[in-house]
Order: structure tokens, then sequence, then C-alpha cells
């Protein structure tokens, strides 16, 4: 078949690899219809994720049909259409079992890495390297999917793959940021970064009962999405006015109530903090540039929440634990526990209440997907979401 | 005490504080190795990996880890919890102890270890374990270059889902024991304790290393235990082994469903 691989920083080629197995009882082999590039793959294709080894196959957003079925999966079958959460979970361990699924005890085949950088380690992943499993991932035709039996949601087929692929990782992400927020009556959020997650989280806020909602971002087109798409919704480009001060004046001087960083690890940004975040990245004297997330520190209101659903890595310099502690900040994060959110996802979108496939950009083949990688990471105004598709 | 190994165990066993020998060996090992893949790989990610390569190996070459302090202070039991004591490569004796939860009752794990032919199915270096009678078995050990070591081993306690106790009998080439323990918490499974010991006579431990083909003693039991703990709880090991990459591709006309 053929699939995306990664060969190091900026390299990423579409090979001929072999086709997947089914390894064990409970795999299910999954043809691939629609598969997405996500920011966070931007981390794997710049190079700020360790354990990557040249030839990874990448793709943790994908949807598509069961081909395969090992012999202890029985509730899917050959021909069933299912969307695939980017988490692996066993559905028996204590952390499945309280709903924590991103925190599974069984999924990593390799936690040695992650134990000694996190302590323990999580939940495997897709595509995501090899501390976090190193399964190969879905920007591929055929994708083997471990624990079939418990991850994949069956959807219907009267919904087009576009409105459906996004429960694979964005749509669930950006609902679990906003309800991280603990929303109230009255509440004003604001989310930094208005990719993808940031479109959903600002969504889910709404949806989820917020009063009023700010996005932060420089890039005028991804503000004019999220515009479009909430009306209301207060946009905020910090290359044109200073963040804080206008969320003081939106608040009564109060500050938001909750402040979602949908940015992560690579955070752009022109004030001193940020400059020297990115000269420390450069000569590897930090891992990650928490611009966003030191902003969002610093905004919020006393008592308020800091939810991260952008992805971090490593190690943060300078954090401004002090303004956190001095305000009593409520902190929440990591990666999504999809299995939670996706069925529920599924109702909002059969019932009209949400379309996700506004925040694609642009529809493109598989085989130009080295391309995409590319004008992605270097043209982030107009090149917000792209769907691929291997036939 | 004697001095089998010289100069780099005596330099170990100066230094020794709260790490075992052969774990700090590991320490140093993978330390190294780590360094390496990071030196290797470069970027960003190669520098973290060199970095906690690096960490590793000044816990190996200085036996001291932080994490074990307080590891230290934890609720042991002489008897169970033995801390890697000093000078255990000098006398050839380690002595391994880990814990992990699992999300099963003590009754199904317990009735599961206790048939020790199951054992195989999770300890990666075991090739089979056979029951003599109800109390002896016999084990097959792979050792390198497709060889194997066979021993004896008999059940020196048995408490129904609480504990079980083992020995191996004269004429093992490396003499060793273990003891596993069951403890019911609440709604958080059974936490399983495994306590193994080694013996390698006296100048083997050369061998004894390479028996264990080159992991260290504490790092496979982790992973054995871990391997129990997915079989239990999900029937399965998980694994990636066998599954596609970019490392091995193929001419288009070798898959079915290649081509562009």
């Amino acid at each position: 078949m053929k699939a995306l691989c990664w060969f190091g920083k900026h390299d990423v080629r579409i090979e001929n690899v072999a086709d997947p197995k089914i390894l064990n009882a409970r795999d299910a082999i999954v043809k691939i219809t629609s598969t997405a590039i996500c920011g966070s793959d931007l981390h794997l294709y710049n190079g700020y994720i360790p354990t990557m080894e040249a030839g990874d196959i990448l793709g943790h957003e994908f949807m598509g049909e069961v081909v395969e079925v090992g012999p202890e999966v029985t509730n899917l079958k050959v021909g069933d259409r299912v969307v695939v959460p980017f988490t692996i979970s066993c559905g028996s361990c204590f952390y499945c079992k309280r709903e924590v699924w991103s925190g599974c005890d069984n999924t990593n085949p390799n936690p040695t890495v992650a134990e000694s950088l996190y302590g323990y380690s999580g939940a495997g992943l897709f595509g995501y390297s090899h501390m976090m499993g190193g399964f190969a991932g879905g920007q591929a035709e055929f994708v083997r999917v471990p624990f079939a039996d418990v991850g994949p949601l069956k959807v219907p087929d009267h919904l087009p793959d576009e409105q459906l692929l996004f429960l694979s990782d964005i749509f669930p992400t950006g609902y679990m940021a906003a309800e991280n927020c603990n929303i109230h009556p009255g509440d004003t959020v604001a989310v930094w970064g208005a990719g993808p997650v940031g479109q959903f989280a600002i969504k889910s806020a709404y949806l989820l009962g917020a009063e009023q909602v700010a996005i932060i971002d420089h890039y005028a087109d991804r503000l004019d999405v999220a515009a479009r798409e909430n009306p209301g919704v207060v946009t905020i480009n910090f290359d044109e006015e200073d963040v804080y001060e206008r969320l003081l004046d939106i608040t009564g001087g109060r500050g938001p109530d909750s402040c979602i960083d949908a940015v992560g690890l690579e955070s752009h940004g022109t004030s001193p903090d940020a400059l020297l975040d990115y000269a420390k990245a450069k000569l590897f004297l930090a891992t990650d540039r928490p611009h966003a997330l030191r902003q969002a520190i610093y905004c919020c209101r006393k008592g308020g929440t800091v939810s991260v659903p952008g992805v971090y890595g490593g190690f943060l310099d300078k954090f401004n634990f002090g303004a956190a502690f001095g305000k009593g900040l409520t902190f929440k994060m990591g990666q999504t526990n999809m299995h939670k959110y996706m069925p529920k996802l599924l109702g909002e979108i059969e019932n009209g209440k949400i379309d996700p496939s506004f925040v694609i950009s642009h529809r493109i083949k598989l085989s130009e997907a080295p391309m995409a990688y590319e004008r992605f990471n270097e043209e982030k105004d107009t090149w917000r979401k792209v769907v691929l598709s291997p036939n | 005490m004697e001095t089998n190994e010289r100069s780099l165990t005596n330099f170990l066993a100066d230094t020794s504080q709260n790490v075992g020998g052969a774990e700090r060996l590991a320490s140093t090992v993978a330390g190294g190795a780590l360094v390496a893949y990071g030196l290797k790989h470069g970027g960003v990610g190669g520098t973290l990996i060199s970095i906690l390569g690096g960490g590793m190996l000044v816990r190996g070459t200085t036996g001291h880890c932080h994490v074990y302090d307080a590891m230290g202070l934890d609720t042991s039991e002489a008897k169970l919890r033995s801390p890697f004591s000093k000078g255990s490569l000098l006398t050839g004796k380690v002595h391994v102890t880990k814990s992990l939860t699992i999300n099963k009752s003590a009754d199904e794990l317990y009735h599961f270890w206790r048939d020790f032919e199951n054992l195989p199915k999770f300890m990666r270096h075991l090739e089979s374990v056979s029951s003599i009678d109800g109390k002896r078995s016999h084990w097959i050990a792979k050792a390198p270059l497709g060889q194997t070591v066979e021993w004896d081993a008999e059940i020196t306690s048995d408490i129904e889902n609480h504990r079980i106790g083992w020995m191996s009998l004269e004429g093992a080439t490396i003499p060793n024991s273990g003891v596993i323990e069951f403890r019911p918490t609440i709604e958080r499974g059974t936490e399983v304790i495994v306590t193994m010991t080694y013996e390698a006579p006296g100048g083997k431990l050369g061998e004894w290393i390479a028996w264990a083909s080159g992991e260290e003693p504490s790092i496979q039991i982790a992973d054995d235990l871990r391997r129990f703990k997915m079989l239990m709880e999900t029937g399965e090991i998980i694994t990636i082994e066998g599954q596609p990459s970019g490392r091995e591709p193929l001419p288009k006309a070798m898959t079915a469903k290649g081509g562009f």
C-alpha cells in the first residue's frame, strides 16, 4: 500500500510499504477513506517530538471501512464504516474504566521512555513517535487498529466523510477543552489559537453555555473563519492589539473566566519572551515554546481555569507559575479522552447542531501529502485543515 | 567481601549509594545507549534523549537515585522489599522486587500464576515450564546462541489468593527463587509484588548477565510483570512487531494495493 512516511525534519514521503496485518486477536484492519493532517503532525514535521524513527507512518485522524477483524472483535464486521479515535485504549484497565481513556495502562508497547520522562506512560497513539507506542498511522491506504472492539465508532452511511472525520481527534479535543472549563452562566471563555482545535473549542464553549467567547490569533483568515462561524465572537489579532487590555475591556476588568491554550508547544508571538523561546528552542536549550500558555495564565481571572488541549512534549522555560499560584488558577489538560466524547458528538452532528466540515480548507490526494505538509507548515493563514483521500 | 569483578566493581562499590550494582550497570548501559541514540538522531528530540541518557549515566556511575530515596521510605518489609544491597555484584546475588497493580481479583491472578505452565506466556526469557507433580516443575529458559538452560523448581509456600513462593532445586546453573504476593485494594484491582533472587556462583557474573540476554534483571522483571498485567486485563499483549513502515519499502509491484 502507499503510506506517508516520516524520514526526518521537513522530510516526509509517500512510500510503497507492506499492507498491515492482524497481529492480535482484538485487532482490525481498516481501509482508509479519508484522513487529515493535524496541526500536531507539524510538531513531528518540524522535529519537535522525540523518538521518531525514519520510516514511521504518520497520521492519527482517519476513518474508513473495516476490511478484516481479529477473532475477538465481535462488535464490528467487515464492511462497517468507522471513525477511529487517535488514542488506543484497552477498555479494561483502571483508567479506561474511569473514562480516563488517554491514560490507558496497556496500549504502549514501549512505555520506558515515557516513564522516564513523565513518570508513567499514557495510552498509545497512532503515528505519533515511539515514545507514544510507535503505532503505524493512518495517512495510508490501510491501517491496523489495536483493541478495535473498544475504539472505532460506527457511523451512519447518510453523512459524508468530511462531516465525520474530525470525530477522530480535533472535534472531541476542542470539546474536552471547553468541558474542562466548567462553564457557568455568564462566563467568558478566551481561546488562544484559531486553528481547527480552537475553532471546535469556540463552538463547544457556546454549546456548553458560554456567554461570550474571544479568539486570539494573528492569522486573519483563521480569525475570519471564527467570526463567520460564530456570530458575536470577539476576535483579537495579537499583531494589532494588546491581548490583555482587550480581554479586560470585554469583561469589565475581571479577565476571562477560562482560558484555552489551543496552540501548544510551537507558539508564535513577537513579545520578548516568545523570541527568547524561539532562540532557545533553536539552540536546544528548551524544547517547548509556551508563549500562548504564559499569556493565557496572565490573562485568566482569579480562581479561573486554564485548559490546555495544545500539545506539549518536554520542558517549559520561564513558566509564570507565580501568576498561576497568585490567582489560584485551576489547570486542566491532557490528551483527549476520546471514547468518552465520540458517541455524544456524533449525536450533535446527526441532529444538525454542528457541521464540522467548516474547518476544511484543502481536499487533496494522499499522494500529494508531502506538498501539503510543506504548504500547511508555511502558509497557515490559508492552509487551515487538509483532508487527504487515498483513492 | 570477596571481589570477583575487579576494577569496575570496586569503583561501583566504593560510590554505591542506593541503586543496586546490577541495576546501576543497566542504568549505565541504557544511559549510554540513549546518549548515543540522541546524538545519532540529533535535533531537539535527540538532545532531549541524550540529556535523559546522561542522567541515567550519572545514576549508573554514582549509584544514587532520588526516586529510590523516596522508595526507601516505602512500607518495606524486610523479606519482600529488600533494597538492592551494596555490593550485590560482588557476592553474585541479585535480589529484585517489583510491584504493579492489576485490575483483576486476587483470585484470578493467583490461579493463573499458580499454573506455572502459564508463565512463558508473558515471561520472555522462558521457553517452557512443565509440571512434574503438584509441587515440582521443570523450567527451560532461553540462553544466548539458541541454547537453553534447564532446572527443576519446587513450590516453597502457597497460600491461596495471597502468596506463592518457589525455588530452584539442587543442580540449577543459576540458583533462583521467587515470591509473588497478591494484595487486594479498594476499587483499584490487586497489588502484585514479585521478588526474585538469582545467584551467580563466584566468577560467573559475566555469564549470568549474558544468560539474561543483556537485559538487566530488574528491567526484565518489570517488563514481565507489565506483560502479565496486559494479558490479565486485556487477554493479549500489545505489540507493533510486524506492522508496516517505510524502513522496509517495497517495489510497487509487490503489494496488491500498491501503485499510485
